[in-house]
C-alpha cells in the first residue's frame, strides 16, 4: 500500500521502531573522508530523518550490520568457551536497491555455501526488515543496470526521498501496523534507475578459456594495484574473513577468538603454516577476485553474477583502477 | 540453534614424537570419519588450523602435526591427559569404493604420507581389500622421515619404494625427487588400477603428470589438497579455487577436476 507522510510523521514512525529496533541507514561524518575536507558516508544508527544522507553514495555497504568488520564469537578459559550476549532489538536498514541485491549474495554465501548456516551472520539476518531508498539517478562509477541489481521486489517498505512529504510503498504487516491511521493513502510505486553513466558486458560462456587466467590483461594490474584491500572492504558482496585469538594482557590464559574482514587482494590470504601462499602477484589477485565476482559465484549458485555494480571499489580506489573497465576487457578478450 | 564454530575437548591419549619437528597426537574420538579427512584444531589464544588425520580406529584418532607455524609450535607443549580443542571432522576424505579391489599406487612426499596412512594402515590390515598397493614416498633428507615404524611394517606387505632429496646412504633408499622413481612403479590395465598422489602441491603436479605421461588416465588418478582455512564450513573464503571450496568439495579430489583448478 501506498502512503504519504510528512517529515515529522517520519520521524514519529522512527520513534515508535526505536522500541523494538536498532535502525540504520547512511549517514554522513564531517570530516572523517579518506582527504583533507572531506566526508565519510557510512552506515551508522539512527533516530530520525536528519540524520539519514540519502542524497549521496556511502563509501561503505551495510554489510558490516550483519558481518561487522571486526566479532568476538566466543570468550574462552582453558576449559570453556562462552558466546557473547547477543542483541534482542529487530534490525531496520534503509538501503539502495543494489545493496539490497548484495545481501542476498552474501545469504548466499553464508547461510547456503555447505551444510552449515554461518551462525553469526544467520542470527542478525534473521531480523532484517529492509527500507529500500529509491534510486533513480545513481552515482559516479555505477553500473548497477548492466548487473540487473538496479531493481528490487525484497523490501518491506520502499521510500521516496526529496519532496515535501516522504512517499511509502509498504509491503510488510508490520509496517502496515505501524504507519496506521497516518498520512494520507495514495497510490506510489518506487522508480528504478534505468541506465548509468558506466556500462559493462559481461562474458557470456559457459567456461572461462583457461587462457584467460594467465592472459597478459593482468600483468597491468600486477603493477599497478598496491594489494592494499580497498575494493574488498568496500564491496557488499566481499564476505571472506580469517578467525585470530586474543589473550588477555592480565590473564594470557583467556581470551576471545575474534573473526574479522579478510581479503583476496591482501597478501598472505592463502599462505599456510611454513609460509607457502598462491597468487603472490597484485595481477593473479586482480584476476582471482573478478573472475569471482562475475564467473565462479555464477558457476556454484547459477544466481548471476556476484558483483551488484554498486562501483565502492572504483570510488575507493587509491591507484584509479576500474572495476568495471576490467570486466569489459575481459569480456573484450574471452 | 547450532554453532559449528564451537571446538569440543578431547583427551590427547599418547603423543609420538614422528621426526625432530613431527609429532602425532593421539586423541579420543566419538564421531564418525572416513579416510583423509580433516579437524580443525584449536589452541585457545594461539588461533585454529586445519590439521589432517593420520589414523583412527575405535574410539581415537591421530593427527600429525610438525611444528611450522605459530598454532603448531605451541601444540608441542601439550602433554598426554591434556585436552585439545577440535571441531570436524571436515572434507570429504578418500572414497574407498573407487579403490576395491583395484591395484593401488600411492605416491607421497613428506608429510603429504599423513592424510593417506589410516587407509595403507586400514589396507594392511585387511589385505583383500585392494587387489594389490604399491608405496612410493618421498622424503628431504633422514631426518624428516615420518611414520618409520609404520614403513617397516608396510614394507613386509606391500612394494615400497622409498627416496630422499638429498643423498643419505642409508641401506634400500634411493636418491633424488620422487618424480624421478615413477617410471620403476608398475602398472596394471588401467581400469583395474588407481593412483593416489599427495604431498606439497609441486610435488603433487609433477609427479601425477609422471603418472599421466606413462598413460594412466587422469580419472585415475586422486590428489589431496592443503589450504589455508579459517572456518571449514564453506565461508571464510581462503580455501576457494574458481568455484570450488577445498573444505566442502576437497581435500581430495580426482585429478581430472584438480587439474582444471587454478589458484
Amino acid at each position: 500500500m501506498g502512503k504519504s507522510v510528512s517529515t515529522t510523521e517520519f520521524n514519529e514512525m522512527l520513534k515508535t521502531l526505536a522500541g523494538e529496533y536498532r535502525i540504520f541507514a547512511p549517514k554522513r561524518f564531517v570530516h572523517h573522508g579518506k582527504c583533507t575536507g572531506t566526508d565519510l558516508i557510512r552506515y551508522g544508527e539512527v533516530h530520525s530523518l536528519d540524520e539519514i544522507e540519502y542524497k549521496a553514495k556511502s563509501n561503505f555497504s551495510l554489510k558490516e550490520i550483519l558481518h561487522p568488520i571486526n566479532q568476538t564469537i566466543f570468550y574462552f578459559t582453558e576449559t570453556e568457551f562462552s558466546e557473547p550476549a547477543t542483541e534482542n532489538k529487530g534490525i531496520v536498514i534503509f538501503a539502495r536497491p543494489c545493496d539490497i541485491n548484495g545481501v542476498f549474495r552474501l545469504d548466499n554465501i553464508f547461510l547456503h555455501n555447505g551444510d552449515e548456516e554461518d551462525y553469526y551472520y544467520k542470527k542478525p539476518r534473521d531480523k532484517v526488515r529492509f527500507v529500500m531508498m529509491e534510486c533513480t539517478v545513481g552515482f559516479e562509477n555505477c553500473f548497477c543496470v548492466s548487473m540487473d541489481t538496479n531493481k528490487s521486489d525484497d523490501y518491506h517498505m520502499a521510500v521516496r526521498f526529496g519532496g515535501e512529504e516522504y512517499l511509502l510503498d509498504i509491503r510488510d504487516q508490520f509496517f502496515i501496523d505501524v504507519l496506521e491511521g497516518v498520512g494520507e493513502d495514495i497510490e506510489f510505486t518506487p522508480d528504478f534507475i534505468k541506465r548509468n553513466r558506466v556500462e559493462v558486458r559481461l562474458p557470456e560462456i559457459d567456461r572461462m578459456p583457461p587462457a584467460m587466467y594467465d592472459h597478459e590483461m593482468w600483468d597491468e594490474y600486477s603493477t599497478r594495484c598496491i594489494a592494499c584491500g580497498r575494493c574488498t572492504t568496500t564491496c557488499i558482496t566481499c564476505s571472506c574473513f580469517t578467525t585470530t585469538d586474543i589473550a588477555n594482557e592480565d590473564n594470557p590464559k583467556q581470551g576471545e577468538r575474534r573473526r574479522t574482514w579478510a581479503s583476496c587482494h591482501i597478501e598472505g590470504f592463502t599462505d599456510m603454516a611454513g609460509g607457502h601462499g598462491f597468487r603472490k602477484k597484485n595481477g593473479e589477485k586482480m584476476r582471482f577476485k573478478t573472475l569471482h565476482k562475475i564467473y565462479d559465484y555464477n558457476r556454484r549458485f547459477g544466481k548471476g553474477p556476484m558483483c551488484v555494480g554498486c562501483g565502492r571499489c572504483d570510488d575507493a580506489c587509491p591507484v584509479y583502477i576500474s572495476f568495471s573497465n576490467c570486466i569489459n576487457k575481459v569480456t573484450s578478450y574471452v | 540453534m547450532n554453532n559449528p564454530y564451537l571446538p569440543k575437548p578431547y583427551h590427547i591419549l599418547e603423543i609420538f614424537h614422528e621426526s625432530e619437528t613431527e609429532f602425532t597426537f593421539k586423541l579420543e574420538r566419538d564421531y564418525e570419519i572416513n579416510f583423509g579427512q580433516f579437524l580443525q584444531v584449536s589452541l585457545p589464544r594461539i588461533g585454529e588450523a586445519p590439521i589432517s588425520v593420520s589414523d583412527f580406529g575405535e574410539g581415537w584418532l591421530e593427527m600429525t602435526i610438525r611444528a611450522v607455524g605459530n598454532l603448531t609450535k605451541d601444540i608441542f607443549k601439550l602433554t598426554a591427559g591434556d585436552k585439545m580443542f577440535v571441531r570436524g571432522p571436515y572434507g570429504n576424505g578418500f572414497d574407498m569404493s573407487e579403490y576395491i579391489g583395484k591395484h593401488l599406487v600411492i605416491a607421497a612426499g613428506g608429510t603429504g604420507l599423513a592424510p593417506v596412512r589410516s587407509m595403507i594402515n586400514h589396507i594392511y590390515r585387511d589385505e583383500g581389500v585392494v587387489e594389490k598397493l604399491d608405496l612410493l614416498f618421498g622424503f628431504k633428507n633422514p631426518s624428516s622421515i615420518i611414520f618409520n615404524r609404520d614403513i617397516e611394517k608396510w614394507k613386509e606387505k606391500f612394494d615400497t619404494m622409498l627416496t630422499l632429496d638429498e643423498a643419505c646412504g642409508l641401506d634400500g633408499v634411493c636418491e633424488g625427487l620422487i618424480t624421478n622413481y615413477v617410471k620403476d612403479v608398475r602398472l596394471s590395465e588401467f581400469e583395474k588400477m588407481a593412483v593416489i598422489v599427495i604431498g606439497p602441491p609441486v610435488m603433487m603436479k609433477y609427479t601425477a603428470g609422471e603418472f599421466v605421461e606413462r598413460g594412466v588416465p587422469e580419472e585415475k588418478i586422486w590428489v589431496s589438497f592443503e589450504r589455508n582455512m579459517s572456518c571449514a564450513l564453506g565461508k571464510c573464503g581462503h580455501c576457494k579455487i574458481d568455484e570450488t571450496y577445498v573444505c566442502l568439495e576437497g581435500p581430495v579430489f580426482n585429478y581430472s577436476k584438480a587439474v582444471k583448478l587454478i589458484d
